[in-house]
């Protein structure tokens, strides 16, 4: 089947997801779709499976337009996709979730039907048991079912939403050699959706990429990685110079820090950083460098090693403790984890600054008038947080920093931000770093990361690169060790 | 067995009945992710409305039909404000709850202490001889039947037929069933309006059969005590006709027993006792000491007793509903 996206244009509100995007998919190659966050590959992805409509152009199955009112409408005519997070229903059993949805009569003949979906497997290569629990599988056992339901649903083309985040080496060599068997046997067509650039690399025919809204170029692969991160992130005007910092104390160390979660472990990571510096943790999202984030705060339990805070080893280290030594935490979410909706920003003065029974609301007036005249927030006192724009909100997080932070941990400082406010962060955090604190962020933005470094480490498996002088290293080296290599 | 103790396992019997039925309405509601929490208003109004519409007409049937038609207008009252309006189930349930209440006691003003018509009783011939079993549970009437057969029928519906599939997939991962085609928020309305109507036959059912009559206040706080059953009994019908079942039998015992020996008054406290034991049983059943039980059986009773014993609330109940 050949599939054609004609002009495909989508916006959420202001955002300009989709911008007419036009691709052709050929039966029997695989594609590898590229882009960092808010590229737009999910939102083209949700609209060629079914789950959402374009604003404006066609899809095309060998030539004839389509009109896709379901995911249920987009598999009956053949295309199929395959979610990070698989769409079963965890109590069900394996034969339940096969099931669901399939037609035939009222009662379920249970038998025929578990030798049929056990014959399914066999032919596909994977190992099914009609009557385990979803919820007692593996992730990867799960994804597994999943493209079972799909290829018996009639899919012709499938699109894999980073497939192999989460599920072990093992199963994904597995998947890898039944997608190249359905490609290469069946004539299917497949879609790797896909952050590691490796996995690009190994298992697709030609590489897709997508930056803000546009698609910006491909590859056939396998072509040099550095190629495809420069079309991945624009490059932007040179870096202007700056000062050498003076390394003090340390304030934060970690020596074979070992990280688990479900989805990923990140490996020992040893790592000293001092006062007065700034290090940037570069690569691709879920690749580790949130987890490494997330635990020097106290967020995420250590499964191993040693974390010392200002010389002070700290073996449960928990966030209010950790606020307590000076350490403090600048969250992505800004509403979700670093305000409180609903509330005004004369009370969260309060909440961070008072204590006792009674909310003191003149002095906490007072004290956020002179925030918002010293860090230049376009509010009032009793402003909501949810009412202010990203930056601003940035800024009241900013004005909530005590004045003796010594260890700053800040994600996505500017994400979403305008040139102007970005501007404005990072003037705030160099005035920090001069009193003394030292500061640790992560970026998706390679620019920042290489202008407002000092040091980077870059993150690709849950492994942690050598640090990279950020004077001294490129964009090139970035992409290099971005992709994986050494 | 004594004949007396027959007679006491029958009236048991009898007195479950409109729980069950209750129990096996919201237990679909929730299967498919409403949580319908006006039961008790719903019971109210819908004795209420059965006995009058009964005691006007005559007619038992047009007296159920009303009750049943009055518990799923609530619930349609529910499923509207959460799937339409977005509000929240728990806060349109109360609201229902107490509307439920006070319109029952408004409008059945002139129904008041009546005597009114009653379903009569319907032995099953050949089953009714069956000793024990036949004088306690087959020479009973009309709802008992009602409850047995709805008890059996909607547990095989929830677990082993089709649509039941897809019932709870609605409740437990609705982007998962909308991703197969299942009409999520349809079946939603529709299961919610069903339970309620059943709901509804259970308060018709107390004041047509099991509390003959109405006054105000008739089944005060049944309805709480259904929706209590409903997570006792793992959101499974017949998991929850046997709570019904244990509640009402320890309560009638307990009556019996202390009525002979104790006072007035001891009763009325001692009332809570069966809610004690079903705080109990529902340690020993969902907790790890059921567990650690269930290990020390032979395997082939552990797995049949596991999946009784399994009860997590559906993963999406009471969630709203995303646009697909």
């Amino acid at each position: 089947m050949r599939v054609e996206l004609d002009k495909i244009s989508k916006s959420f509100g202001p955002v300009q997801a989709n911008r007419g995007i036009s691709l052709t998919f050929e039966a029997g190659r695989i594609y590898g779709l590229l882009g960092e966050n808010g590229a737009g590959k999910s939102t083209l992805m949700k609209i060629l499976s079914g789950y959402q409509t374009p604003d404006s152009g066609r899809i095309l199955l060998d030539a004839v337009p389509q009109q896709f009112r379901s995911p249920l409408d987009a598999l009956a005519a053949g295309i199929g996709m395959l979610y990070q997070d698989p769409l079963d229903v965890p109590p069900f059993t394996v034969l339940e979730n096969y099931l669901l949805g399939q037609p035939g009569g009222l009662a379920i003949p249970r038998r025929t039907a578990a030798d049929q979906l056990r014959q399914l497997g066999q032919h596909y290569g994977f190992d099914v048991h009609p009557h385990e629990r979803i919820e007692d599988l593996s992730l990867g056992e799960r994804q597994q079912l999943e493209l079972l339901r799909l290829l018996s649903g009639g899919a012709q083309l499938l699109i894999l939403d980073e497939p192999t985040t989460g599920i072990s080496a093992e199963q994904k060599s597995v998947l890898f050699n039944s997608l190249r068997d359905l490609a290469r046997k069946e004539r299917k067509t497949l879609i790797l959706v896909s952050h590691k650039l490796e996995e690009v690399q190994d298992l697709c025919d030609q590489a897709i990429v997508l930056r803000q809204g546009d698609y910006v170029g491909g590859a056939k692969l396998p072509c040099p990685s550095r190629k495809l991160v420069n079309l991945m992130f624009a490059e932007l005007p040179r870096r202007a110079p700056r000062p050498r910092p003076v390394a003090g104390t340390p304030q934060l160390e970690l020596r074979d820090l070992v990280v688990r979660t479900p989805r990923l472990a990140l490996q020992p990571v040893d790592l000293s950083l001092h006062a007065g510096e700034v290090l940037g943790l570069a690569g691709l999202e879920g690749n580790g460098q949130e987890l490494l984030l997330r635990a020097c705060a106290g967020l995420l339990p250590l499964a191993g090693g040693e974390l010392r805070l200002a010389g002070q080893r700290q073996p449960r280290l928990d966030y209010l403790a950790a606020r307590k030594l000076g350490l403090h935490y600048l969250a992505a979410g800004r509403l979700e984890e670093g305000l409180v909706s609903g509330m005004t920003l004369a009370e969260h003065m309060a909440l961070v600054s008072q204590n006792g029974l009674f909310v003191d609301r003149a002095a906490s007036r007072a004290q956020t008038r002179r925030q918002i005249k010293q860090y230049q927030i376009v509010a009032r006192p009793g402003s909501r947080v949810e009412e202010l724009s990203g930056g601003n909100q940035q800024r009241v997080l900013f004005g909530l920093l005590p004045d003796d932070a010594q260890l700053i941990l800040a994600e996505h400082p500017t994400r979403g931000l305008d040139l102007r406010s970005s501007d404005w962060i990072w003037q705030q955090l160099d005035l920090r770093r001069r009193e003394g604190a030292a500061i640790l962020f992560l970026s998706a933005d390679l620019d920042e990361l290489l202008e407002r470094s000092d040091r980077i480490a870059v993150f690709s498996g849950g492994r942690m690169s050598r640090l990279l002088d950020a004077r001294q290293t490129s964009l090139n080296e970035l992409g290099h060790l971005i992709g994986g290599g050494a | 067995m004594d004949a007396n103790w027959i007679a006491i396992a029958a009236s048991i019997v009898l007195q479950s009945s409109p729980l069950i039925i209750a129990v096996c309405g919201e237990t679909l509601s929730e299967r498919a992710g409403v949580v319908n929490l006006s039961l008790d208003g719903s019971l109210l109004l819908s004795a209420m409305a059965g006995f009058a519409a009964a005691y006007v007409s005559n007619s038992l049937l047009l007296g159920f039909l009303a009750g049943a038609g009055v518990g799923a207008l609530m619930a349609l009252v529910v499923a509207f404000g959460s799937l339409a309006l977005r509000q929240s189930q728990v806060a349109v349930g109360f609201v229902l709850t107490l509307l439920g209440d006070s319109l029952s006691a408004f409008l059945g003003q002139n129904f008041t202490r009546l005597p009114g018509i009653w379903v009569p009783r319907l032995p099953i011939p050949w089953l009714k001889d069956i000793p024990v079993l036949g004088p306690i549970v087959f020479n009973q009437d009309l709802v008992v039947y009602f409850a047995l057969v709805l008890t059996l029928a909607s547990t095989w519906w929830i677990f082993h037929s089709r649509p039941g599939l897809a019932l709870r997939s609605a409740g437990e991962r609705p982007e998962a069933a909308f991703a197969r085609g299942v009409a999520v928020r349809k079946l939603r309305y529709a299961y919610a309006v069903l339970g309620g109507a059943l709901v509804g036959v259970a308060g018709a059912a107390y004041s047509l059969d099991v509390k003959i009559g109405w006054a105000e206040g008739h089944t005060r706080g049944l309805g709480w005590i259904a929706l209590a059953i409903v997570i006792f009994g793992g959101w499974s019908p017949l998991r929850g006709a046997l709570g019904v079942l244990l509640f009402v039998a320890t309560r009638s015992v307990i009556s019996v027993v202390l009525q002979r020996s104790l006072g007035e008054s001891s009763v009325v406290v001692l009332n809570a006792l069966p809610w004690l034991l079903m705080l109990l049983v529902l340690l020993v059943v969902s907790g790890r000491l059921g567990g650690q039980l269930l290990a020390r059986l032979p395997a082939p009773l552990q797995r049949p007793l596991r999946g009784l014993m399994q009860a997590a609330p559906p993963a999406a109940l009471g969630a709203e509903l995303k646009e697909g």
